[in-house]
C-alpha cells in the first residue's frame, strides 16, 4: 500500500465501465456516472479500461475493409461468377420479400464463415482442465470441414465452464451416479406434475434449499428453460421488469414471454437502476398511472461476457427502500465465488432471505445439468403449480441429480472429506493468481477480481481468428468471442479458470500468452503498476 | 544472421499489417487485390507528391517573403 494504490485508486474511481462506454450497436455513446457511495474496496476490485484510441480506429478500418469485401463477393454472387454455399431464394421467390439481405445473415456469410473453423471444434473425451481434440481441416475456406482423422491430445482446456472441476471420471467418486443409474434407469418419461416427481428430486430439493441458505427449492431439467419459463409464471401484463443492460438471453426470453413492461438500466449502474425505480414509482403504468402491480429487478451474479460481479448490497438496499423485489441468477456464480462457494450472497456477506427469488444452473460449478429457484416456501409452492417447466418438461434425469446430490455434499464438506473446500480455495487461489499475472503482462482484462470468468480483449476482427488458431498450435483451447455476443468493437478472448488447473498449466498459458501477446500485438493495458495483491 | 532477424523482422511487418487492416481473414487472391489497389494508391501519392510539392512549398515561401517584406515597407513609411 503506498502512493501507487492511491493514485491507482483514483484513477480506477473515474474508470467507466467498459460495456456502456464503448459505441453501443446502436451507434450512441453512453456513460456512466462516476461510483457512487460504493464501499471504495468494490469500486478498486473491478476495472474496465479502455483502449487507447488508436485501437478503436483500427478496429473500425479492419471491419469497414472486411465488409467492402463482403460488398464484392456478394455481387460476385450474384452475377453467378462465384458459387454460393449458403442457402439462398428460389428463382421464382425473387420478387418476394427478402430472407437473407439482413445485416446478420451478410455477417454471417462474409465475416463469420472466414473464420469459422474457431467454433464448434469437436472433442472427443471429458471437458476437464485438458482435453483432446479431433483435427479438423477446410478445403475451401471453411465452407466444409472433414476430419483428418488424428487426435490432438492435452490441449489445456481454458473453456470449459468446469469451476471446481466436477468434470472428472474418477471412479470413486462416481460410484454413486452409476448406482443410480442401474437403479432408476436414464429417464424419468414423465413431467414433474405427472408422475416425475421420484424421491431423488425431493433429496436434491431440500440439500439445494439447505446449502443456499433458503426455506425451498425446486429444480429443473434445463438451466435455460428455468429462467424462460420461470419468470412468466412469476410476473405478467401490468408489472415492471428492470433487468440489466447484459443479462443472459434466456432472461431476456422469460422477461419477454412474461408480457410485463421491460425497462433497461446500464450495466451495474446504481444510479440508472434509482432512477428508473423512482420514475416507475411516481408515474406507474403507462397510460393509466396506475401502480405497478409487481417491480422485479433481475440480475446476475456474475455476468459471463464481462467478468463483473453484480453490485448485491446496493441493490438489496435499493429494492428494500422502493419495495421492489430481486431475482438473481447466479449461473456462473454459485460454487465459484464466496468463501464456501455459496455464491455471491456469501461474498458479500448478505443474508440470502434478502433476495427474493435466488436462481441457479448445475451445469457450470456442478458439472452436471439443470436449474434451481429457491426463495421462501410460498413462492416455491407457487412455482410447483405455475411453472410451465414444472407443468411440461420432462422432469431431471436421475444419474443427473445423483451427480448435483454428489457434488454438492463434496462442496458442504457432507460426505466427511476436505475435497470440497479446497477445490472452492484452489479456484480462488488460481483465479487471482491468473488475473493478477494478466494484468501484470499488460493485457486489458474486464471484471472483477473475484471472478473466474477473465475476459481479455483482442479488438480487433483479424486478431480473433489469428488468436484463436495460434493457441490451438501450442496445444491450448480458447474460446473467442465477437459481435454479436459482445459490442462489435469490443472482441475478445474469454477465459474460464477452474480449480483442476495446476500452476503448471497455468504458468503454461500465462507463457504462451505472454509470447502471443508481442507476436500478435495484444498488449494495450496503460496501466504503470499492480493495483491489486495476492492476498494468501 | 542480421539479414535472417532483417527477414523475419519483415515478416512480423506484414503480418501486423495483415492482422491490422483485417486482411488476415480474406482469401490470398482478395489479398492481392487489397495489396495491388493499396500499393497504386501509395505509388500515385508519391509521384504526386514528388510532382508538386516542391512547387508548392516554393510558391508559399515566396508568399511569406512577400508578407515579411511588406511590413517591413509599412514600418519604414511609418518611422520615415
Amino acid at each position: 500500500m503506498g502512493k501507487c494504490d492511491i493514485a491507482s485508486a483514483q484513477q480506477s474511481l473515474t474508470i467507466r465501465h467498459g460495456a456502456s462506454d464503448a459505441v453501443n450497436t446502436a451507434g450512441k455513446r453512453q456513460e456512466n456516472g462516476k461510483s457512487n457511495g460504493v464501499a471504495h474496496s468494490w469500486s478498486k476490485r473491478e476495472s474496465f479500461e479502455q483502449a487507447p484510441m488508436y485501437v478503436a480506429v483500427l478496429t473500425y478500418l479492419g471491419f469497414g475493409i472486411v465488409t467492402l469485401f463482403g460488398y464484392f463477393r456478394d455481387f460476385l454472387r450474384a452475377v453467378g461468377l462465384e458459387k454460393c454455399h449458403l442457402a439462398q431464394e428460389r428463382d421464382e421467390q425473387k420478387d418476394f420479400v427478402p430472407l437473407y439481405q439482413d445485416f446478420e445473415n451478410f455477417y454471417t456469410r462474409n465475416l463469420y464463415m472466414r473464420v469459422r473453423d474457431n467454433w464448434n471444434r469437436p472433442i472427443c473425451s471429458l471437458p476437464g482442465p485438458e482435453f483432446d481434440l479431433m483435427e479438423r481441416v477446410s478445403d475451401d475456406y471453411n465452407w466444409t470441414f472433414r476430419l483428418t482423422g488424428r487426435t490432438i491430445h492435452n490441449v489445456i482446456n481454458m473453456g470449459s465452464y468446469n469451476y471446481l472441476g466436477f468434470a472428472e471420471n474418477n471412479e470413486k467418486f462416481l460410484q454413486p451416479v452409476a448406482n443410480a443409474t442401474k437403479e432408476y434407469g436414464i429417464g424419468v418419461c414423465s413431467t414433474r406434475q405427472e408422475m416425475g416427481n421420484l424421491d431423488i428430486h425431493q433429496e436434491l430439493e431440500e440439500l439445494v434449499a439447505s446449502f443456499l441458505g433458503a426455506e425451498s427449492a425446486m429444480t429443473f431439467g434445463m438451466g435455460f428453460a428455468t429462467n424462460s419459463m420461470n419468470i412468466p409464471a412469476l410476473v405478467s401484463r401490468g408489472c415492471l421488469i428492470l433487468s440489466d443492460e447484459l443479462n443472459h438471453t434466456s432472461l431476456i426470453l422469460g422477461a419477454r414471454l412474461s408480457g410485463a413492461t421491460i425497462r433497461v438500466f446500464k450495466h451495474n449502474n446504481m444510479q440508472s437502476l434509482e432512477k428508473l425505480l423512482k420514475e416507475a414509482i411516481m408515474g406507474g403504468q403507462p397510460r393509466t398511472h396506475r401502480p405497478w402491480r409487481k417491480i422485479l429487478i433481475v440480475v446476475e451474479g456474475i455476468y459471463s461476457m464481462e467478468g463483473s460481479i453484480v453490485r448485491l448490497p446496493e441493490i438489496v438496499a435499493l429494492k428494500k427502500k422502493y419495495k421492489a423485489y430481486l431475482y438473481l441468477d447466479e449461473a456462473h456464480s454459485i460454487g465459484a465465488v464466496g468463501a464456501t462457494g455459496r455464491g455471491v450472497t456469501q461474498l458479500f456477506g448478505l443474508d440470502p432471505s434478502d433476495v427474493d427469488v435466488l436462481m441457479g444452473t448445475f451445469t457450470k460449478s456442478f458439472g452436471a445439468a439443470g436449474g434451481y429457484i429457491a426463495g421462501k416456501k410460498e413462492l416455491v409452492d407457487y412455482l410447483r403449480a405455475h411453472s410451465h417447466s414444472a407443468a411440461y418438461a420432462t422432469a431431471m434425469s436421475p444419474p443427473v441429480a445423483r451427480q448435483i446430490i454428489r457434488a454438492m455434499k463434496c462442496i458442504m464438506g457432507l460426505d466427511g472429506l476436505t475435497v470440497g473446500i479446497q477445490r472452492v480455495r484452489q479456484l480462488a487461489e488460481n483465479t487471482r493468481y491468473f488475473r493478477r499475472r494478466l494484468q501484470e503482462l499488460g493485457f486489458i482484462i474486464y471484471g472483477s477480481q473475484d471472478s473466474p470468468v477473465v475476459p481479455l480483449l483482442l479488438y480487433m476482427p483479424g486478431k480473433v481468428g489469428a488468436f484463436s488458431r495460434a493457441m490451438l498450435e501450442r496445444k491450448i483451447g480458447v474460446v473467442v468471442v465477437g459481435f454479436p455476443a459482445t459490442p462489435i468493437t469490443e472482441a475478445r478472448a474469454r477465459f474460464c479458470v477452474s480449480s483442476a488447473h495446476t500452476r503448471d498449466m497455468l504458468d503454461k498459458v500465462l507463457c504462451s500468452l505472454d509470447e502471443l501477446g508481442d507476436y500478435l500485438g495484444l498488449k494495450f493495458s496503460r496501466r504503470k503498476c499492480t493495483q491489486f495483491e495476492l492476498d494468501s | 544472421m542480421d539479414v535472417k532477424n532483417l527477414k523475419e523482422y519483415l515478416h512480423w511487418l506484414y503480418y501486423q499489417y495483415l492482422l491490422i487492416t483485417g486482411i488476415y481473414v480474406l482469401e490470398p487472391w482478395e489479398q492481392s487485390i487489397f495489396n495491388t489497389v493499396l500499393l497504386t494508391m501509395v505509388a500515385m501519392i508519391i509521384y504526386t507528391s514528388y510532382v508538386f510539392v516542391p512547387i508548392h512549398v516554393r510558391l508559399a515561401l515566396d508568399w511569406f517573403a512577400l508578407l515579411v517584406q511588406g511590413r517591413v515597407d509599412h514600418i519604414t513609411h511609418l518611422s520615415g
